[in-house]
């Protein structure tokens, strides 16, 4: 029976030897991401020694190989290691694919190159999560400031709006984690609702040519996302303490993420931020505090060709709007704006009163991919927004403590997107949007609604391609249509129907007469059109020039279509109108770049012209009981806008560079022919930073900045007379302040803490001078200096 | 891949039945209760007769329309008169009387009368609150010599108390209504 068995094994092993074993596998070895070929990737066939690495053209061939299965283990140095089982019948060809993230891993060495570009033919500017630290403890906006081209329209030194190339609010798209925030932001005085600590990096364009995320940033894009997490088992995390001398308060961040080989992570973050009155040089910015509350909380899988992720954040924030700026009529703007010193000033304190903002914003997305052989990437996200926002007057009786605005927008939307790479040289981009959003303004405030109940429905369609010529050339063009319907129940006062002839105009919307007011329905549609063209031109690896052409058309926001009444907190009646069209922007952007260890810059220029440009501006002055009031009419008109942007960076010792920004734009109603109100003055940022990567890191910076005086600004004045002296006065609302000069300081040393950890000691002291000044874009400039001299201590733990 | 399916249909299923589901109510009005939109003085001489009254009324409150104002006769030269101040919002019915909150809240309130323009009266406040300073919705009114000019009125909110008169009393103006006035 042995012998019997054995024969048998050995006929096995004959046949076996005798079938064909000089069968060969090639192919070659790319990665999963963009197709690249890697080379020099070593490829082990199990069970046996034999081993090959892709040459110069990512190609391997393995020898002598049976009619067999193998497992076959294909590494590589950037890569995540990953076994394949071939099946191998005569000569095969099998292509392997490795995802090429270690990359993502260290992305403080190559930032950006870990992100895709969300445009390529705009230059972008990113703000790195190191550069985004410093900001900890402030705002998106102040962290933006410090891009060139872009400053911030302020309302005290907490509500801080990004401002770019000169437009902001509805013109400017802010992206939270893949999610076009929907906060309200058409008001002046509405910050974004976003966490600076819960972004990993912040990407701006400048310019509607991400057409991915709406036709009608006019202004431009913001992009804030959470770092990349990497496909290994890990732990870390990271905290972060800023204490700040102005405000006397302090700011606590922390983030922990987990993540596994499976693909599998979750992250968990929360920041909370409490300030007490703020302070200028001189006095105390009475009620100017802010109390903050945020956490996110991400999970997710990421495999090599599908993932699927979950995300949500919470964002609440209480801010204090300076006491002395809530005012009656024009008879107290003018003690106001005529008094050197805030009409009112009281001791420092961490508590909030009227007038004050509450506002809650809760973000929920869910998102997944999957990634088709030669057919692309395939996205689909499903988001859900609430923004919930009180704000408070100083009021009488009953209603003291009831808010004057509550309003509630919920949006939900719903993308799929297809990132295809048709050929090796062309990538096309396409997406489907549709969006649904509702307003809720609560009846119970006991004042009438600034903004209407409204429903509203946008279906988006686009496609943005982009033809990589050769080396040196790259094209892109994009198309995007955009369809908005809006379903509004509006009540106006039967005073305003009538005066602006609404009630011959729009007889039908009228759904009832009550005594004084009239409940009208509009039903509103708007069709946009938005496109891209643009070029980048490498000259050589350091020279570059970007050109790009971005077509924006914006529908008017609810508060320019419906606004009609006081606004406490502009002391002005503001009046919408109904009967606006979309707002069409044509700009043209150019950029030319080096890009260079020792001596970098780029140079941008840019011309934005904008047809049927809603501008609010005041028209008349309007008696009420109270006193006499401006009347700021919204109107369109044609305006164009047209600066430069200019970056530049050198390095003139070891450890030591030299950086400046220079950044000007000017703003024209050209149907008027005149200047665009709130059009940031020219300024200048220049900086020494010494880093020295030998010595724990050690960072010293000084920075001057130095911002003119806006010369070019509308004449708003107006006169009022005032009993007391029985003389007319002027309201002088339009005089920009005095130029003004800061020097800020900023310092960090690296310790390492443990084995795994490192502690990052940050002393830095903004207005080091501790100058009095005035910026032209603070709405309450009028009422009181910025702020003064402050001490920040940054303590930060990587873990 | 099925869980992506099945999280596809299921949020394609709520985001359809978030958008149908929307209810046709109208929604209800808000009446401003704050808005003061009638301020009458009331003018009554000391030894009896026809009271004067002045009237500021704007229906409309923040609307395009002026104030309606109106002075519904002249003063006699060295008569006193016990003034009121009553306030109402007429935007709601029945009209609510805001003096009522405005004496309630005395210590965060202040009339200040101002003569102006070759007027020759005089004031004096009749009322004030709990701490004894001023409110002044009533005072006298001395008509000293044949004149006529302006007479102001202006309520101060949260203002400064006490305090010298408008130039330092702070706060914020809820009513500032001029009446030109005439003493014979």
């Amino acid at each position: 029976m042995r012998t019997y068995a054995l024969f048998i094994l050995l006929l096995c092993s004959i046949t076996s030897f005798s079938q064909n074993c000089n069968n060969t596998l090639s192919g070659t070895v790319t990665d999963l991401h963009d197709g690249s070929l890697l080379v020099g990737a070593t490829l082990i066939v199990a069970g046996s020694e034999q081993a090959v690495v892709t040459d110069l053209d990512g190609k391997f061939i393995l020898k002598n190989l049976c009619d067999d299965t193998y497992s076959i283990q294909v590494s590589h140095p950037f890569c995540l290691t990953k076994g394949f089982t071939i099946k191998v019948t005569g000569n095969t060809t099998k292509n392997f694919k490795l995802e090429h993230h270690l990359e993502e891993l260290n992305q403080i060495t190559v930032a950006r190159k870990a992100y895709s570009n969300k445009s390529k033919t705009i230059l972008e500017n990113t703000i790195s999560k190191e550069e985004l630290e410093r900001f900890s403890s402030g705002t998106l906006g102040d962290a933006l400031n410090s891009l060139s081209g872009v400053s911030s329209l302020n309302t005290g030194n907490t509500v801080v709006k990004p401002l770019i190339n000169g437009l902001h609010s509805s013109r400017v798209v802010i992206i939270n984690n893949g999610v076009r925030m929907e906060d309200q932001e058409w008001g002046a005085e509405h910050a974004p609702n976003v966490d600076i600590n819960s972004a990993g990096n912040l990407t701006l364009i400048k310019g509607a040519g991400a057409l991915q995320y709406g036709g009608d940033a006019l202004g431009g894009v913001i992009v804030a996302e959470a770092s990349k997490i990497p496909v290994k088992d890990s732990l870390y995390g990271k905290t972060l303490f800023t204490g700040a001398s102005n405000g006397r308060g302090t700011s606590l961040t922390s983030q922990l993420t987990k993540s596994y080989q499976s693909g599998w992570y979750a992250t968990v973050q929360g920041t909370l931020k409490r300030f007490g009155d703020f302070e200028a040089p001189d006095y105390v910015l009475s009620n100017t505090g802010i109390f903050e509350r945020n956490a996110s909380f991400h999970v997710g899988l990421n495999r090599f060709d599908y993932g699927i992720e979950a995300y949500y954040s919470l964002f609440k924030n209480e801010i204090g709007i300076l006491r002395a700026s809530h005012l009656g009529g024009a008879q107290d703007q003018i003690r106001a704006i005529n008094s050197d010193r805030p009409l009112m000033i009281n001791d420092f304190t961490y508590n909030i009163i009227a007038p004050k903002q509450d506002v809650t914003h809760h973000l929920a997305r869910i998102k997944g991919f999957k990634r088709f052989d030669g057919f692309g990437k395939l996205s689909l996200q499903y988001d859900f927004q609430r923004n919930k926002r009180l704000e408070f007057d100083i009021r009488r009786g009953a209603d003291k403590d009831n808010a004057s605005l509550d309003l509630q927008l919920d949006t939900h939307t719903l993308m799929l997107d297809l990132d295809s790479h048709i050929t090796d040289a062309v990538s096309l981009k396409t997406g489907l949007m549709a969006r649904y959003q509702n307003n809720f303004a609560d009846p119970n405030t006991g004042v009438r609604r600034l903004i209407p109940d409204y429903d509203k429905y946008d279906l988006g369609i686009y496609a943005i391609a982009d033809y990589r010529l050769n080396d040196k050339l790259l094209l892109e063009a994009g198309g995007r249509f955009d369809y908005t319907y809006m379903d509004v129940f509006k009540f106006y006062r039967t005073s305003f129907w009538e005066s602006r002839n609404y009630d011959e105009l729009f007889p039908e919307i009228v759904v009832e007469k009550l005594d004084n007011q009239i409940l009208t329905n509009p039903q509103l549609n708007f069709n946009n059109a938005s496109a891209t063209l643009g070029a980048t031109y490498a000259f050589s690896d350091e020279y570059k020039l970007f050109f790009n052409y971005s077509l924006a058309s914006r529908a008017p926001n609810p508060s320019e279509l419906f606004s009609e009444g006081l606004h406490h907190s502009a002391s002005r009646i503001e009046l919408g109108d109904l009967r606006f069209k979309s707002e069409i922007g044509h700009k043209l952007a150019l950029t030319f770049q080096r890009e260079n260890e020792k001596f970098s810059f780029s140079v941008s220029p840019f011309i934005n012209t904008i047809n049927d440009f809603i501008v609010i501006e005041p028209t008349e002055i309007q008696q009420t009981v109270r006193g006499n009031f401006q009347v700021w009419e919204y109107r369109q008109t044609n305006a164009q806008l047209l600066g430069v942007d200019f970056d530049a960076s050198y390095s003139f010792a070891k450890n030591l560079r030299f950086n400046n920004q220079f950044s000007l734009v000017k703003g024209y109603d050209r149907t008027r022919d005149e200047p665009l109100i709130s059009m940031p003055p020219v300024n200048t940022k220049n900086e020494i930073v010494y880093q020295n990567p030998d010595f724990k890191n050690l960072r010293l910076a000084l920075q001057s900045e130095y911002v003119f005086r806006q010369n070019e600004f509308p004449n708003n004045n107006f006169e009022v007379f005032i009993p007391e002296t029985e003389t007319m006065e002027i309201v002088d609302l339009s005089t920009p302040p005095d130029a003004y000069h800061l020097l800020n300081f900023n310092s960090s040393i690296d310790f390492k803490a443990t084995q795994k950890s490192t502690l990052t000691v940050g002393f830095g002291i903004t207005n080091l001078l501790n100058t009095s000044y005035r910026n032209y874009l603070n709405r309450l400039r009028y009422y009181a200096d910025d702020l003064g001299r402050n001490f920040l201590l940054n303590l930060k733990l990587n873990y | 891949m099925k869980n992506v399916k099945f999280l596809a249909t299921a949020i394609f299923a709520t985001v359809l039945f978030v958008s149908c589901s929307k209810d046709d109510d109208t929604p209800e009005p808000v009446n401003e209760e704050e808005v003061i939109t009638t301020m009458t003085v009331t003018l009554a001489p000391n030894g009896g007769g026809t009271p004067i009254t002045l009237q500021t009324r704007d229906l409309d409150g923040d609307g395009p329309n002026a104030p309606v104002i109106s002075v519904s006769g002249n003063l006699a030269t060295g008569v006193a008169y016990n003034g009121t101040i009553v306030l109402l919002n007429e935007t709601v019915n029945p009209p609510e009387i805001i003096t009522e909150e405005v004496e309630e809240e005395a210590e965060e309130h202040q009339f200040f009368y101002t003569i102006g323009g070759g007027l020759e009266v005089s004031t004096a406040y009749s009322n004030f609150d709990a701490d004894g300073n001023n409110l002044g919705t009533q005072f006298t009114l001395t008509a000293d010599a044949t004149s006529s000019g302006t007479l102001t009125f202006t309520l101060r909110h949260l203002p400064t108390k006490p305090n010298t008169g408008l130039g330092d009393a702070g706060g914020e103006t809820d009513i500032a209504a001029t009446f030109n006035v005439t003493v014979q």
